[in-house]
């Protein structure tokens, strides 16, 4: 057996069925190794998109997503798609092929330090030197990525330890790391102070993150928040934490937020943040949001608690097991009749009063009306991944989550991460009904990745909202720079549908609300690929 | 606000390069920095004082704890620690300041380590500002160069 050999066993160890990647000399080895192997491989057709692939991956099967890719290169270009993974605390393992070990330093053909390149964006990297140690490199990476605040892991590879022979190979049942030991159960002290200031409260509020989805904690979240009746708000991230149309929830905050939601979270006394980072879209000035209130942060992660915001009561550990301690308390106030009845119909109140009103143009399609028509007549479980721009902004505004998952990059604001990451989440969960909502700049980003869906048989559904513009950019240049427009015209777009023919892709198009439902309802049937073009207002705002 | 933090690393390489990129990636000032193996040969100590507002310096702690090669950070005050620093320094010297020079490293406790016709290399170990003393007594004459390790700080002893 050799190191490549080795790899694929630690793979299969650890239950990977899929590997997403682009292979290269350097990583020969490893494509060799897996032909003998019952993992899938899929070829992307750029590196980036193998580690967002990766990512939706993850993000719908809570196992880490598994990129595989070539020396210097490939390994460079995966370096985009593992910092919008680390930005949102999605685990991955990337495995990059690597020259052989006695030329690194000398700058050789596609030599590239890939460790030193991304130690800014991984939870942490490995070059492998001996091909004994891929075993115990593996179970560790693994392990790393997918405890505590989880996020990705790279492992470099040289191309003569993974041809090197192993004497044996044994997969190690534990790991021993002295310097890794995520906190898991949160202080009970800090617990019981909770509880006590939620007994004082008149005003509480839950916001959740992505730490919630990530810990899967979702249930957790909402019987607690059913039990005592305390209203919830979201960040990006956190988003289907909850279901949008649940009574106690009041939507997503921050400046592209819903209005009732960020006023909620003013007006709270007592602000509960969970699994969410305090980050500058969420919250724009955090030293204002413990004026008047008590602040409760808990994470996983000790360093996000007091990063940006100096909490009152710190909680450190995983939201899941925070939130059945919280359970298991005793409280004061009834669990039977509302406690925060008054709070919560003036929230109700909000709600209605601070509803958006929009304008919107009618010889085009609304993307408002047009997103929650779509979730309405999507399947209850099914996945939205919604891509940057301005079609995430609506789509975080109206698309209504049910059962199922609401995926984007909310922290590295990634253009083109819907494609291949539905991709991922389809391969992950193929029963499931799968769609990317993205602009036509997002989409040029992606669209290579047509012909993987086609090679594979990836039967994603992808919506383009087309405006010929970087509409979101524009926005930004309409109002700081009064309609001084540069570099965001996407004139010289390709022709959709003949890109979707040449592809051998099924193609819609719809250019007013008037046929909105039969274009959607035709969009949605059956498990197959096709592209849905929406021609949106050119001058259309999120705000 | 002047912090010492002894960082306890798994003695491997890039861990240097890992702790230093933290600093600089976020921002956080490393004015000095020790490195050396400590009595286990698998665990080297590195000795970093660093400065900056209380939200910083609790920030620097929690960030170097989240580092998978950190065994353990211990952080102190300079006055609950005891800091010493070494310096060489080569000074260029002729007949009629050689007495002079050899008074100074007398009243600054220094040695006199090597020596030629008209140079000698002197040390001394000491708190960083005697050194910083020193440096600035010698100025007068001829600096030739300079070699200092940075910090090196252990909390003080309390006796339970």
């Amino acid at each position: 057996m050799n190191g490549a050999d080795a790899i694929i066993k630690c793979l299969e160890k650890e239950g990977v069925e899929t590997v997403f990647g682009y292979p290269g000399v350097a990583i020969c080895p490893f494509y060799n190794s897996i032909l003998e192997s019952e993992i899938r491989t899929i070829l992307i057709r750029t590196e980036q998109n193998a580690a967002h692939a990766a990512s939706g991956f993850t993000r719908v099967s809570g196992k880490p997503g598994v990129c595989a890719v070539t020396s210097g290169p490939g390994a460079t270009n995966v370096i985009t798609g593992i910092a919008t993974a680390f930005a949102d605390s999605i685990p991955l393992i990337c495995i990059t092929g690597q020259v052989n070990s006695e030329l690194i330093g000398s700058d050789v053909f596609q030599e590239a330090d890939i460790t030193g390149a991304v130690e800014s964006f991984v939870k942490y990297s490995y070059l492998v030197k001996n091909v004994n140690d891929i075993p115990r490199v593996f179970k560790e990476a693994f392990h790393i990525a997918n405890t505590g605040r989880k996020g990705p892991v790279l492992i470099d590879v040289p191309i003569d330890v993974q041809n090197a022979q192993m004497a044996k190979f044994h997969y190690p049942e534990e790991i021993s790391m002295r310097t890794y030991k995520p906190t898991v159960k949160g202080n009970i002290v800090q617990i019981k102070k909770v509880i006590k200031e939620l007994e004082k409260a008149k005003r509480p509020i839950i916001c959740a993150g992505g730490g919630v989805l990530l810990s899967n904690a979702e249930g957790e979240l909402r019987e607690f928040s059913e039990t005592y009746k305390i209203p919830v708000v979201s960040t990006m991230m956190g988003i289907g934490a909850m279901p949008t149309r649940h009574p106690m929830y009041y939507g997503m905050v921050g400046n592209n937020g819903k209005p009732c939601a960020n006023r909620a979270m003013n007006e709270s006394d007592l602000l509960i943040m969970v699994g969410a980072r305090v980050a500058d879209r969420a919250v724009s000035q955090p030293d204002l949001i413990t004026n008047n209130k008590v602040l409760v942060h808990i994470d996983v992660d000790p360093a996000e608690i007091g990063k940006n915001v100096g909490p009152h009561i710190p909680l450190v550990g995983d939201v899941k097991h925070i939130f059945a301690d919280l359970m298991n308390q005793e409280m004061i106030c009834s669990k039977v009749s509302c406690y925060y009845e008054d709070w919560i119909h003036t929230l109700d109140g909000y709600k209605e009063k601070m509803a958006v009103v929009r304008k919107p143009n009618e010889n085009y399609v609304d993307p408002a009306r047009f997103i929650t028509m779509l979730s309405d007549k999507m399947e209850e479980d099914g996945i939205y991944v919604a891509d940057v721009g301005q079609n995430q902004i609506w789509s975080c505004g109206y698309h209504i989550v049910k059962k199922g998952r609401f995926l984007t990059s909310g922290g590295m604001g990634t253009m083109g991460y819907s494609i291949p990451a539905a991709m991922g989440a389809k391969l992950a969960q193929p029963e499931k009904q799968v769609i990317a909502v993205c602009g036509d700049g997002s989409f040029q980003m992606s669209m290579m990745e047509l012909a993987t869906m086609r090679q594979h048989d990836i039967p994603v559904k992808i919506i383009v909202l087309k405006n010929n513009y970087l509409g979101m950019v524009r926005e930004f240049q309409h109002y700081t720079y009064k309609d001084n427009y540069s570099v965001v015209d996407l004139s010289g777009s390709p022709d959709l549908e003949k890109l979707t023919a040449a592809y051998g892709m099924d193609f819609l198009r719809l250019e007013t609300m008037e046929k909105a439902e039969e274009t959607i309802e035709a969009f949605l049937k059956g498990n197959k690929s096709v592209l849905l073009e929406c021609i949106i207002d050119p001058l259309d705002l999120v705000k | 606000m002047k912090r010492i933090y002894s960082v306890l690393v798994e003695n491997r390489s890039g861990v240097l390069c890992k702790v230093a990129g933290l600093f600089s990636r976020r921002c956080f000032n490393i004015d000095s920095l020790a490195v050396g193996e400590t009595d286990d040969p698998a665990v080297s100590c590195m000795t970093i004082v660093s400065s900056g507002d209380e939200r910083t310096i609790e920030q620097i702690e929690k960030q170097l704890n989240k580092k998978l090669d950190v065994i353990k950070v211990k952080t102190f005050d300079e006055n609950k620690s005891i800091s010493r620093e070494l310096m060489l320094i080569k000074v260029k010297y002729n007949r009629n300041n050689r007495r002079d020079i050899m008074e100074n490293c007398d009243i600054m406790k220094a040695q006199i380590v090597d020596m030629s016709k008209n140079m000698m290399i002197i040390q001394i170990c000491d708190v960083p500002e005697r050194i910083q003393l020193f440096i600035k007594m010698l100025q007068s004459i001829s600096i030739v160069e300079v070699a200092r390790t940075g910090t090196l700080a252990l909390p003080k002893c309390i006796d339970f």
